[in-house]
């Protein structure tokens, strides 16, 4: 045997040129499938924790997926809001540690905007239990001075080219903001200021203009089911002077003294005599939610195995198409004594090689992927790409390739058999 | 030493026999010279001898044993241990050196390794002799065989045919790819080695003109009487 692997080496450097093309292949068909299947793990991972030290969230009642994609993903309206007095009754549950309420409605260019407390930007945590960073400047203040100031998501300042400072306005509702037909209203009136940029977090936090609870209510003074009042005009600075206490809200992002009392609390909320409310798990919600968005995952997966597939179907062609050239070498190794076995076991022992080297190449570069890519994705995509061990479905698919490279190498090694036995020592062709 | 009784050998999926001898033996140490025009099933038979084929009927005896007889690991085992073979070009692995390539045998057969050793040494120091007894000087012994001429490449084949003191040496047609001058010098140090070491040689060509200087001579084309003579060249 191991005169048999000196000759594979051997034989193997001598067509360094073709193989190490194979190995190429392979390689980055490794590469592929395991990136992909990394990514895959960290978008979910994302997604899944677009927020964390959340133990409940409170909407009026509808369903958990719906609740969810206003309360944490901006889209879609509330079908009701709820009353700050419940939110307030609710905060007073000796299980809650704290109570933040939410309030959506208005949108900036298409990004949403987000009404709440100073508090928020305290408790909000995403990923592994990760708080909001501020960039640049600070949260808005939440008093009557710093009533019109504004905190950017991360992507809302970079795709609208946002600095500190900067004011801008907030237009009604969620569509394209203009006065003729069809278009929301703005709320033209009341400019904001820039006082804050928030660091990349890859959360729909990234495209929410936060603002206090109170500017939305200064907003909306002389509004009356859902359009301004004609003929009625309430100045910036004249807004201060009005009750700004918010009476109702979207939702709220609720933290717990203890997550055992999870279900206790969330039983009490959907018991609420004063009006029908709802309270979901994230975490339950998010992977519900995931269900249903998550089928390009599959498409993928499904893709990047093709081309494993692919490459090697390419693997069994070259070496099958170099055997034609090999006879002649089959046959001195048969006249000098080696069985049909050997020459089969040698064929086979070049395949298995190839696939091992590359399925390893193909390991490290994505390992070197991952490790060079991972912060400019962070950065640009705010999807995590972290530089773990691998993951069991990527032991599974890296054994996947590893095996189906192995069995194809066992093809042509079963044909240099048959050729072996049939040629005797003169190869024919 | 080499005995062919009432042999027929068809290859596979053919109907029709392409060999059918009744009778051929060669006693140990003689140089037999086997010629045949092409087609006649020269290498057909010495696949035979060698035991890389096997005929479908009949037997091919080496060394007293019928190769019928043997599984075949055993066969080329036994074809590794006694059977030394220089096929007409092509005889090397292009990547190995001339010597790595004459020290082949001794990879697959522990018989020959020991038998160089107890001659020479080592097997290394035997293929260097061997390189040295075929002309072919030091300088060369550690080039790639695809950088040597032809005429050096089928020295480093009768070289290696020879590494370990095979029994049989099986020549096929090894001289057709030299021209004249080379072939007379090659052809000198093939029955020359054979003679010294006591080997039996089974040597093909269809060139008559070389048949002088053997032990024997035998016409396949008069011993074969299988119906068609359609076989490999």
């Amino acid at each position: 045997m191991r005169a048999l692997l000196h000759l594979a080496a051997h034989s193997a450097w001598n067509r360094r040129a073709t193989l190490s093309l194979v190995v190429l292949s392979v390689a980055l068909a490794t590469l592929l499938l395991l990136s992909l299947e990394r990514m895959r793990s960290s978008v979910r991972s994302s997604f899944s924790q677009s927020v964390s030290g959340t133990d409940l969230v409170l909407g009026a009642r509808t369903g958990s997926v719906q609740l969810m994609l206003y309360a944490v993903f901006h889209i879609g309206a509330a079908t009701n809001n709820i009353r700050i007095d419940s939110v307030r009754a609710i905060g007073q549950h000796r299980a809650v540690q704290w109570i933040v309420p939410l309030s959506l409605g208005d949108s900036h260019h298409a990004m949403p905007v987000l009404g709440t407390t100073p508090e928020y930007f305290r408790r909000f945590q995403y990923g592994e239990r990760t708080a909001l960073q501020l960039a640049q400047g600070r949260a808005f203040a939440g008093t009557l001075d710093g009533l019109y100031e504004a905190v950017l998501g991360a992507e809302v300042a970079s795709a609208l080219g946002y600095t500190l400072g900067q004011s801008l306005t907030l237009n009604h509702g969620s569509g394209p903001a203009g006065t003729s037909a069809g278009l929301e209203p703005e709320h033209d009136d009341k400019p904001f200021s820039v006082v804050g940029i928030l660091a990349r977090t890859g959360t729909p936090v990234d495209r929410t203009v936060h603002v206090s609870l109170e500017a939305i209510e200064a907003l909306h003074l002389e509004w009356a089911g859902g359009a301004p009042m004609p003929g009625l005009k309430i100045a910036a600075d004249q807004a201060r002077k009005f009750d700004l206490a918010p009476k109702r809200v979207t939702a709220a992002l609720i933290g717990l003294k203890s997550r055992a009392a999870v279900f206790a609390v969330q039983r009490h909320i959907a018991e609420f005599a004063d009006e029908p409310l709802l309270a979901v798990l994230p975490g339950v919600a998010l992977d519900e939610l995931w269900d249903v968005v998550g089928i390009g995952e599959e498409a993928l997966l499904g893709m990047s195995a093709m081309v494993a597939l692919v490459s090697l179907a390419g693997l069994i062609a070259v070496v099958l198409a170099g055997l034609n050239e090999r006879r002649r070498e089959l046959a001195v190794l048969r006249a000098v004594g080696a069985g049909p076995r050997h020459i089969a076991a040698l064929l086979a022992v070049e395949g298995s090689l190839i696939v091992l080297i590359g399925a390893g190449l193909g390991a490290l570069l994505s390992v070197a992927f991952i490790a060079a890519a991972g912060p400019w994705v962070q950065s640009r995509f705010g999807i995590t790409l972290q530089l773990s061990a691998p993951t069991l479905s990527q032991w599974l698919l890296l054994g996947a390739i590893v095996a189906s490279g192995l069995l194809a190498s066992l093809v042509p090694g079963w044909r240099a058999y048959r050729l072996s036995l049939a040629d005797g020592l003169s190869p024919k062709s | 030493m080499i005995r062919i009784e009432q042999l027929r050998f068809a290859w596979p999926g053919e109907r029709a026999d392409c060999l059918a001898l009744e009778h051929l033996e060669v006693p140990a140490g003689k140089l037999l010279f086997l010629h045949g025009p092409s087609g006649s099933g020269k290498s057909t038979l010495l696949g035979l001898v060698a035991g890389v084929l096997l005929p479908r009927q009949g037997k091919v005896e080496l060394l007293g044993v019928d190769w019928g007889t043997l599984a075949p690991s055993r066969r080329d085992a036994r074809r590794a241990d006694h059977v030394g073979y220089i096929f007409q070009q092509f005889n090397l692995l292009p990547y190995l050196s001339a010597l790595d390539n004459v020290l082949l045998p001794c990879r697959f057969s522990s018989r020959r390794r020991a038998r160089a050793q107890l001659h020479a040494g080592s097997a290394h120091a035997a293929a260097a002799e061997l390189l040295q007894r075929v002309g072919l000087g030091q300088s060369t012994w550690g080039r790639p065989a695809a950088l040597l001429s032809v005429g050096q490449q089928q020295r480093v084949a009768a070289a290696r045919a020879m590494i370990g003191s095979p029994e049989v040496m099986i020549a096929d047609e090894p001289t057709s790819a030299l021209d004249t001058e080379l072939r007379e010098s090659f052809l000198e140090l093939l029955l020359g080695a054979c003679r010294a070491t006591g080997s039996t040689l089974i040597f093909v060509s269809h060139d008559r003109q070389l048949a002088t200087r053997f032990d024997m001579q035998v016409s396949l084309a008069q011993l074969n009487h299988a119906a068609t003579t359609q076989a490999s060249a």
